[in-house]
This record gives structure tokens, sequence and C-alpha cells, in this order.
């Protein structure tokens, strides 16, 4: 099977490209950088790419959310970017901020933004062209919008009103458990208690891609994500892990590619719910029951 | 280098040029010696990196050898090591230790870079010290 006819495969086919419809169209659309590592892209970039910074410039740097539609209008603007831009997200580590940046895109209702299938791996794997050369770009023209959050962004108090939906936890087997604490002299991750939601089945952000970086096929993805944590593309979900980034990636599966309806990505994930007090927590590898 | 010298380095730097400072470091980190580079599981994870980072400290109370390893792809994180390694390497372990704990901090980078990144940088620093007074003990 070739990579266009995987993709074509998937629920919303044309949220995803290939890196070589990238090479080809790179003319007709914006690139944007989002990486874990904030100088990856001044080492070398897709040509024309333009960087975005999740830490620094999606969020607010003083409450823990993201921009209003002010200062992302704003942001856009100075980043040459217009509101009908066809805008092609990519970044490291099997774009976990890449998907972060798309969510956060959807927040304010940008209506095309597509992700690269295999992010800056695969396009660095095959050899493609590479930059260190900065884009000079007009000032965009975007509309300040409202953020709109019910769709497709949780908070903590919807997780109790979400039962018994499925609650998807992606982080690590170690982290799910609870196994994994913070030994003397090695400070933890920033959550008071460990273990998971109870009622969250774990599907490990990487079982669903593939060693190139690039999303399973579809029958598999349905595999991993439905038949394995007994639930139906007709459930709503919820998805979470550490602060939201590599959930946004398993978000963006269930929302694009396997074509759940309704999703939702919790950005406050472990590092709000490990620290709530009173709030149900399961450990082990039982998800348990959430009363 | 000593460390007060490389936060001095970074406090002259306008905002926009100290990247490119941390950039340049992350390019001049040392690469590790075979020994390590064939067998990473000698040296120790550091976890609280995102980017899978190892860290080994070798040597005696009078010159401590500190050994960074980070992927290509993890600049950020080979700027963190190649700064500690410029401030310590072969300094005694007396000095090392008594490092300000915040030194991390002291570099400006907070703001450019988000307090959860050099956060990285602060478990670096605290396994070394850690590392080296294990090395006095033994």
């Amino acid at each position: 099977m070739s990579e266009q006819e995987k993709i074509s495969q998937y629920s919303s086919p044309e949220a995803l490209v290939t890196t070589e419809w990238l090479t080809e169209n790179l003319d007709n659309v914006t690139v944007v950088e989002s990486n874990e590592d904030i100088l990856l892209y001044d080492t070398g970039h897709i040509p024309g790419a333009v960087k975005l910074d999740w830490h620094t410039e999606l969020n607010d740097q003083v409450r823990r959310d993201y921009l209003d539609g002010e200062h992302f209008a704003k942001l856009m603007r100075s980043k040459g970017i217009s509101r009908d831009d066809t805008i092609v997200l990519y970044g490291d580590k099997s774009n976990w901020w890449a998907a972060y940046a798309f969510w956060v895109f959807k927040l304010f209702g940008h209506e095309d933004v597509r992700l690269l299938d295999g992010g800056r791996m695969k396009w660095i794997a095959e050899g493609r062209e590479l930059t260190t050369e900065k884009p000079t770009r007009a000032e965009g023209l975007y509309p300040e919008v409202v953020r709109k959050d019910d769709e497709i962004r949780a908070f903590r108090d919807d997780i109790a009103k979400h039962q018994p939906s499925p609650i998807i936890d992606i982080r690590s087997p170690q982290e799910y458990t609870g196994e994994r604490l913070h030994m003397p002299d090695y400070p933890n991750e920033g959550a008071a208690r460990a273990g998971h939601i109870p009622s969250a089945k774990n599907v490990p952000w990487g079982k669903l891609v593939q060693e190139d970086g690039s999303f399973k096929a579809l029958e598999e993805l349905r595999t991993i994500l439905f038949e394995e944590t007994g639930s139906d593309p007709k459930d709503k979900f919820i998805t979470y892990c550490r602060i939201g980034e590599r959930s946004s990636l398993t978000w963006f599966a269930l929302k694009y590619l396997v074509g759940v309806k309704d999703v939702r990505n919790y950005d406050g994930s472990w590092t709000e719910w490990g620290n709530l007090v009173g709030v149900p927590i399961a450990q082990g590898e039982a998800p348990g029951v959430f009363a | 280098m000593s460390a007060i010298e490389i936060v001095e380095e970074f406090g002259l730097m306008p905002d926009s040029d100290k990247l490119q400072l941390l950039l340049e470091y992350s390019e001049n980190l040392p690469e590790v010696p075979a020994k390590y580079g064939e067998n990473p599981e000698l040296m120790e994870r550091v976890e609280e990196c995102q980017a899978p980072v190892f860290i080994a400290v070798e040597g005696d109370a009078n010159a401590v050898e500190l050994y960074f390893s980070a992927p290509r792809e993890a600049p950020t994180t080979r700027g963190f090591a190649s700064v500690l390694h410029a401030a310590l390497n072969g300094k005694t372990a007396k000095e090392i230790t008594e490092l300000d704990d915040d030194f991390p901090g002291k570099l400006g980078l907070e703001k450019l870079i988000s307090p959860l990144r050099v956060r990285g940088m602060r478990g670096m620093l605290f396994r070394i010290k850690r590392k080296t007074k294990e090395l006095l003990d033994s």
C-alpha cells in the first residue's frame, strides 16, 4: 500500500499529507514547524517553514492557559499567517508538538490545517531539503476570533461527567500504573501522586506510529483504539497525558484518522489531576472504577 | 571558563542573541569517549529532560571529569550539557558541589525557553552534584 493509499483510507484524509505531497506543494501552503526542542528549527528546517513555539508563543505566559483571540491574531499576523492559509504543521518527536499546535489552531477554528505524516524525522530520513534561511513574510491577515474550548478541550470537571465513556491515557505503562516513583535525589515530574484517572485505558501514544514516525494504517489504528480498549467509534472520547502534548497526537488520530466525532483533549492532564485534592486515582495495570 | 563568567557572557547578550549563543554551545559539546559511546548504559539517564541525555562523572576530588551524551536532534539539551561542561569540567569536587543550584536560572533563559525546559538543566546539575558526592564517598 502506498503512503497516499494509506492516507486515503482515513476518515479525514485531507488532514494528513505525505512528505512527497509537501515537496510538490511547498509554494502553495504555509509550512509551520513546532518542536519540543526550541533550537531545532535554527539547525535546519523545511524551506519556507515558519517557526512556532508552543511554550513561549501559544501559551499565556501568566495563566496556565492558551492565548486569547486577540493575542492569537497578533501572533498569526506577525508570523505572516492569514486566516485562509493552508497550514501544514510538522515537528520533532513524531509530531507531538506539531499535533499540539494543530489542536490549538482548531481551538481558534482555523479551517485548513494539516499534519505532515512522519514529521521532521521522516523528512530528514528521506534526505529532503533543509535550510537555515529564515523566510521573510509580509504581515498576515488574521481577524480576532473567540477561542472555542467546548468541542475539543476537556477540563477537570468534565472528567466525572464523562463517565462511563472512554478515557485514553497515552502515557508510558510505568506512568500509568504509578510504579514510576521518584527516588531520593531524583526530582519527580511535577505531580504529587502517581497513577491514572480511574477507568482510563492505557494506549501509549507510540503504538499509533510506525518506526519512521508516520501513522499506522487505518485497520491497525482501529484495532488499537477501539478493539483493544473495548470502545466503539460512536463513543465520546477524552485523551490525556502529562501536559497534553503527546495526547494531542492521539486526539488527532481519533478525530481525523479513525473518525470519532466527539473527542476532547484534557490538557490539564496528569500535572493537574495528579495534584488535585480529593480526586480518585487508580494504581496498577487495571483501569479501575471511577467513584 | 568559570560558571560566573558564563553567567556574565549570557547576561551581556541581548535576549535575541541568547538562543544563538546556546546553539553555539550545543555545537561545541565534546563527543563522549568510545567506552561510553558503545555502552551508554554505563552512563546515567537524566529523566528530567525529555530528550535522551546521559551523564557520567569520573576523576577525583581535585579534578572531576564530566561526560554528556545527547542526540544532535536535541540541540537545547546539548546546549545545556555543553554549558555545564564548560562551567564544571576539570573543576574540584568542592567547586562543583558548591555551585549555586540556581545557576541554570541565572543564565536568563527561562523567559525565552520556558521554565519547563530549563528544569531539564536543573536536573542535569542536580545529578552531577549527586554523582560528584558519590565519587568522593567511593
